[in-house]
């Protein structure tokens, strides 16, 4: 049972992992409040975070094991499932070794879950292929840390972004993907209005609005910025020799490297295609500033030379000592909830466990001897894009995929899909039913979700938090943990008898300790403070940054910054200049695809909406995917803001509605990531990206896709709003939005609709003639609309025009909140509108010409009249059949007695 | 001061027919010349003048026979005007410019007014001649009507026209068991498209009437007085009453034998004027320009232009124009106006609202309105009349044109 009353959790969002206060309600519902105890957000949520209690339905969820047969998906127990998967794993790794079977999970896993997995796959079955979204997200960080300071380490925290006298958002829209640090970076800069806010992006983000600097330099230069930087700071002074003799290597190299083709700060600005004058601005300000924070995130990291870019800014903050004091350091501040909790424990497919190294046989012999497993990966398993080609390949045979959605998600998003159409075993862990991924699983296990699951998050200031359960499991839905312990046990596996969650996070946390010394395998690394805890310790764990030691006395130590000793985590305790050579993005534009696509996220979504789509009120600031493009650019490849557009490149292609304002600059566009086939006809934006990647940390170019953009030209517009689902298999074009007791379905379509009333019954599903049915048409303008009313309240309503001229959703929209049309709102359905009810005329008296009772009593009173001769005269009433003058004769009378008693 | 001079003999004014067309050209006249003519009126029904539109509301017991009288005979003593009624004018004699009517009085005009409107068309089936066999035409139609149904259970209405729908509207209200017999598949076919008709039928069948649709009357059966109608295939339902409502025809044999020219009716020109320049003709009876007349609208039209060159003053000229039609039974609103079929080079903008009971079609060519049919809800449909009458191009209201005129003001 979960518990009663106000359960304190973490957000399920984006890696800043604000503290939540969760309310389930008598109705059902759950009320969410910020955190005020939790330190990353003080109490404080944003409008994704605010919105969690609309996400907790149990609409579309998975709730059972199924199974694939001939006929399609069938219910069977967990026995038979995991029973199933288990004989074909042993077949699998029987014949062709363990590298044949694969796991790709989740940055939305909780540690305990990624603990598990990367336990199973590296210690049991022997194979590294354990692969994460988060590959795809924040593995260029990693690899930079890693290259700087010998272990993945986030040096500083939060509180440093309110200490900083410089903050510079490297490829990051924070005030859209990480609102609540946003928030804090304000109310710094508002009590000290001194301190600098500068963007570094090729958009003009929302974060631009605010920032006192904002260089938009052209896509993929960003290692020719901070090289140029590097240079600028060494030919000014701007050093820390002893800092830099002391506690670093390779500068002379980096520096040499940096000047070769960055030593012009203005033919840097030239590559950069940005004024030199604002590139020496920031330059200026970064060397006169100590205290300079520079944050990033995708822009910086999803890109073939994301490690050297990490790298390149790691370098100007070595280069004057700024690391390891309040208010500086290099930040990665990354994107999923769990992205390092999944770095901690070697979710990863280059890394072993607790920051130890597959490369390095004591590191490995330290695990295995932790674990008393009976096989250790030695080498690198496949990341992600590799994993993919792989099962293309065949090499690959199984695969099991938990919480994340590859055909969405991955670049060259087809190649993913065929590789799962052509995978033996395909196996999805996931809270929903429909996803693009689950279409191609052969069995699906029900996880637990955001609210029901029960472990830790690590965010993005190295701060473990609990996420806590305060809703019933549903269905035969269980903990991803316990899922993968489940079916280790079948494989036969020892050492996957964990009893809870609690158990999974101590042995973690004892790992990160074991042989943890000076004088053994050092790592920064260590949680060790945190083994041993109660059940309900666990349960009452308070948010805690690591490392997290406990002293002689059992008082727990837990290091807000790192580095402050200056010492790092390479064997000679030095950090490590890395020299950056120049190169731009692997493919460049070319005739066939002039513009380079950027992509990204919108501020109310999430990843592939799986949870952020079930809330309408997140539905309302984008309802749909888009191309942003330059006015220019778009006149100059003939598609026009508000219609559709196709959008392709050598990989794949996409339909989206063009729209400006974005703040894109010429030769490119930007698409969000959220759309998939569950949410539209053919949004899929991962289709397009090109599969290059990193060739140090394998993450994928996300941020430069050549590609070329088309007008889609359809014959028809039309919008839904529907109560219940609709079959859209015969649209060309779809989005579904959801609303508030409804969904929402744009459209468009090629075709030619010959009989309107018979396409919209069939979209709708009413084959019911005696239905309450509304219309209205006008054929040879191809207008039609209907609405159908179910007990005298609105069931579905749909709209079509040739031209996107039809009437606001809104009000329509606000219908569905109610249980009965009034009599007003029925008239005013096929209008779209409301009609307003204005100067009531009163019951007809005259019919011929329309005349109210209140309005021939009024011209009597206002124009004195006496006869009906007169009446007539002023308002034709009477003046046709005559079959009113009675009438009006008689009003007539009343009136005047009326008058005459004054 | 000299009063001794008397005055000018005036002109004779002969009116044929005490009706609404003719009353009202006297009407008209009276506006601009009052003291022209001596004017003199043989109406072959013993009444003053009334609203013939609103037997039905009368039949209906809605309204009273005072409700409906346009004319006392008071009223015409005040104005000066002989009144013959009961008395119709059997012979004109166009040499010697003289009426004789059934009494044998004879009178002498100058100017002479023909308005003898129509007669109802009574199927010449078998039996039409039999006793409780009626037209809706005149009071006397009304009375035997409503006596009728106080002491008779079964009437026939024969014709799903207008008329007939509000004959069986109103002796259903007055308690009798009303079948409508109607030769096509859709009533009021002359005024409404097929869908317009099926909601018309189903909210009259709400009401309690009965309809034979394709029915085709072979037989009124009965020996004195009417007992039942036989159809072609061989049913047959019992009647007491039958009311023929199968058209009227132009009443029109007076003028033929005179010698004035007639087709259909009375042929006019553009001034109302036949074919003798001393002779006009107003109303049911006339045919201008190859058309007839049944609606009151043209009429009124007809009787402005003719008042006016009676009084000498005549420079206007009678047009055509569209009228619209609506169906007087209480709780059905129906409007039709212009050609509201369509076809070859037509648009259709159509809006059904079932359960609302409302059915709206425009009829639109050139991007102007030529049609309307309204059902359920005709408020806007004097907007529409007035939008084909004035040929106004709709383009820049066409969104929103069928929901009425409010809202196409808001989107313009």
């Amino acid at each position: 049972m979960p518990p009663v009353g106000t359960v304190r959790t973490t957000c399920a969002y984006c890696g800043v992992g604000c503290g939540v206060s969760a309310t389930p309600q008598a109705d059902g519902t759950v009320a969410i409040a910020g955190d005020k105890l939790h330190p990353a957000n003080l109490g404080r949520l944003c409008v994704k975070g605010s919105a969690l209690g609309e996400t907790v339905s149990l609409d579309g969820r998975l709730l059972y094991p199924q199974v694939r047969e001939a006929d399609g998906l069938r219910r069977v127990s967990w026995d038979v499932a995991l029973d199933q998967m288990a004989a074909k794993w042993r077949a699998v790794i029987d014949e062709h070794g363990p590298d044949a079977v694969a796991l790709y999970v989740s940055g939305q896993l909780l540690t305990e879950d990624y603990y598990v997995a990367n336990k199973l796959m590296k210690g049991y079955v022997g194979s590294a292929n354990i692969d994460t979204n988060s590959r795809l997200c924040m593995s260029s960080a990693v690899a930079g840390y890693k290259r700087a300071f010998g272990e993945d380490l986030v040096p500083l925290c939060y509180d440093d972004l309110e200490l900083a006298d410089m903050v510079v958002l490297v490829g990051s829209n924070t005030a859209w993907c990480h609102p609540i640090l946003f928030q804090r970076i304000l109310k710094a800069k508002e009590a000290r209005p001194n301190m600098k806010l500068v963007v570094i992006d090729p958009r003009r983000t929302a974060t631009c609005e605010l920032a006192d600097l904002h260089l938009p330099i052209k896509s993929g230069t960003d290692v020719w910025l901070f090289n140029g930087l590097l240079s600028y700071l060494s030919r000014i002074g701007a050093v820390a020799p002893d800092f830099v003799l002391e506690h670093t290597n390779g500068f002379d190299a980096a520096l040499a490297a940096a000047s070769i083709d960055c030593a012009d700060p203005a033919a840097v600005a030239k590559v950069c295609r940005i004024d030199p004058a604002l590139l020496l601005e920031f330059y200026e300000a970064f060397a006169a500033t100590a205290k300079t924070i520079t944050a990033y995130s995708m822009g910086v990291n999803q890109s073939s030379a994301g490690t050297d870019k990490v790298n390149a800014i790691i370098n100007c903050h070595l280069i004057g000592g700024r690391i390891g004091q309040p208010g500086m350091g290099p930040f990665s501040i990354t994107g999923q909830p769990n992205a390092m909790g999944g770095r901690e424990v070697g979710g990863l497919a280059n890394m072993l466990a607790a920051h130890m190294d597959l490369e390095r046989a004591d590191h490995r012999d330290v695990v295995q001897t932790f674990w008393d497993s009976p096989a250790m990966a030695d080498k690198g398993g496949l990341k992600a894009v590799d994993l993919f080609q792989a099962i293309e390949d065949g090499k690959v045979k199984a695969v099991w995929v938990m919480a994340t959605n590859p055909i969405v998600s991955l670049p060259d998003a087809d190649q993913a899909r065929r590789a799962l159409a052509k995978c033996e075993l395909v196996v999805a862990s996931d809270i929903m039913q429909n996803t693009d991924t689950n279409a191609y699983a052969h069995v699906l296990l029900p996880a637990l979700g955001w609210g029901e699951k029960d472990g830790t998050v690590t965010n993005s200031e190295r701060r473990i938090s609990r996420q806590r359960a305060f809703l019933p499991a549903p269905g035969e839905a269980l903990g991803d943990w316990k899922i993968i312990s489940l079916f280790a046990q079948r494989m036969g596996y020892a050492g996957f008898d964990f009893p809870d969650a609690a158990a999974v996070f101590d042995e973690h946390a004892r790992l990160s300790g074991f042989r943890n010394h000076a004088e053994d395998i050092p790592r920064a690394f260590d949680m060790s403070g945190l083994a041993g805890l109660s059940g309900d310790a666990y349960q009452e764990l308070e948010p805690v940054q690591w490392p997290a030691r406990r002293d002689a006395a059992g008082v727990i130590h837990s290091e807000a910054r790192l580095f402050a000793d200056r010492r790092f985590a390479h064997g000679d305790g030095k950090a490590r200049f890395i020299a950056t050579a120049t190169r731009a993005p692997a493919n460049a534009v070319c005739e066939d695809y002039p513009l380079t696509l950027n992509t990204g996220r919108v501020r109310d979504q999430w990843h592939t909406m799986t949870r952020t789509g079930k809330s309408h009120t997140l539905a309302d600031h984008i309802s749909e995917s888009f191309v942003d493009i330059h006015p220019q650019d778009a006149l100059l490849h003939g598609v026009r803001e508000g219609e559709l557009a196709r959008i392709s490149s050598a990989w794949g292609a996409m339909v989206a509605r063009v729209q400006h304002g974005g703040g894109i600059a010429r030769g490119s566009v930007f698409i969000p990531i959220h759309w998939n086939g569950q949410t539209s006809s053919d949004a899929r934006v991962g289709a397009l990206v090109n599969p290059v990647v990193d060739p140090v940390s394998g993450e994928p170019e996300f941020k430069h896709t050549p590609v070329r953009i088309d007008q889609f030209r359809v014959n028809w517009h039309s919008f839904i709003l529907s109560r219940t689902e609709v079959n859209l298999d015969s649209v060309a074009h779809w989005t579904r939005i959801q609303g508030k007791a409804f969904a929402r379905y744009e459209l468009a379509g090629r075709n030619n609709i010959g009989d309107f009333g018979a396409w919209a019954r069939a979209l709708l599903g009413v084959a019911d003639l005696d239905a309450d049915w509304l219309e209205y048409e006008d054929k040879t303008a191809g207008v039609y609309r209907a609405v159908h009313v179910v007990d005298d309240r609105i069931e579905q309503c749909i709209f079509l025009s040739p031209r996107q001229d039809m009437p606001s959703r809104a009000w329509l929209a606000s219908l569905f909140a109610k249980d009965q049309l009034s009599e007003i709102d029925r008239v005013g359905l096929l209008v779209g509108m409301p009609v307003e009810k204005g100067a009531d005329t009163g019951p007809t008296v005259c019919s011929c010409f329309g005349v109210g009772r209140n309005t021939i009593c009024n011209a009597i009173v206002e124009q004195n009249l006496e006869t009906v001769a007169q009446v007539t005269a002023c308002l034709k009433a009477g003046g046709n059949c005559g079959s009113c003058v009675p009438e009006i004769k008689k009003i007539l009378v009343h009136t005047r007695a009326e008058l005459a008693a004054g | 001061m000299n009063t001794s001079e008397a005055p000018p003999a005036r002109q004779a004014l002969v009116v044929i027919g005490n009706g609404m067309a003719g009353m009202r050209t006297v009407e008209e006249l009276h506006k601009l010349a009052p003291d022209l003519y001596d004017i003199t009126v043989f109406g072959a029904e013993p009444h003053g003048n009334y609203n013939r539109i609103l037997l039905s509301p009368v039949l209906a017991g809605e309204k009273s026979m005072d409700d409906i009288m346009l004319n006392t005979r008071e009223w015409y003593v005040q104005h000066g005007i002989t009144l013959h009624a009961g008395d119709p004018v059997e012979h004109i004699d166009r040499k010697k410019r003289i009426v004789r009517a059934r009494s044998g009085l004879e009178v002498r005009y100058d100017r002479l007014l023909i308005a003898t409107g129509s007669k109802p068309f009574i199927i010449p089936v078998p039996g039409h001649q039999l006793r409780g066999v009626l037209a809706f035409r005149d009071i006397q139609d009304v009375e035997t009507m409503l006596a009728m149904a106080r002491n008779h259970r079964h009437a026939v209405v024969i014709g799903g026209g207008l008329l007939g729908l509000e004959a069986a509207n109103g002796l259903q209200r007055q308690g009798m068991s009303v079948t409508v017999v109607h030769v096509g598949d859709a009533l009021m076919n002359q005024q409404l498209d097929k869908p317009a008709a099926l909601l018309l039928q189903k909210a009259l069948e709400a009401k309690g009437l009965q309809f034979l649709m394709n029915a085709h009357t072979a037989e009124i059966t009965g020996t004195d007085r009417v007992t039942g109608v036989r159809f072609k295939d061989g049913t047959e339902i019992p009647a007491d009453l039958v009311v023929m409502t199968a058209g009227v025809r132009p009443n029109i044999e007076l003028a033929k034998a005179a010698g004035l020219h007639c087709d259909r009716a009375i042929v006019v020109d553009d001034t109302l004027q036949t074919y003798d320049p001393r002779i006009y003709a107003v109303g049911e009876c006339v045919q201008h320009r190859s058309a007839t007349f049944g609606l009151v609208a043209p009429i009124w039209d007809q009787a402005r232009v003719c008042g006016a060159h009676l009084a000498g003053a005549g420079v206007r000229r009678y047009v055509q124009q569209t009228s619209p039609t609506r169906l007087k039974v209480t709780g059905v609103d129906l409007y039709s106006v212009g050609d509201f079929i369509g076809g070859e080079g037509s648009e259709d903008l159509v809006l059904r609202d079932a359960r609302r009971g409302v059915y709206k079609r425009l009829v639109l060519k050139d991007n102007r309105v030529t049609g309307a049919v309204l059902y359920g809800d005709v408020k806007d449909g004097p907007w529409y009349f007035g939008l084909i009458q004035n040929r106004t191009d709709i383009s820049a209201i066409r969104q929103n044109l069928l929901f009425g005129e409010a809202l196409s003001a808001r989107a313009a």
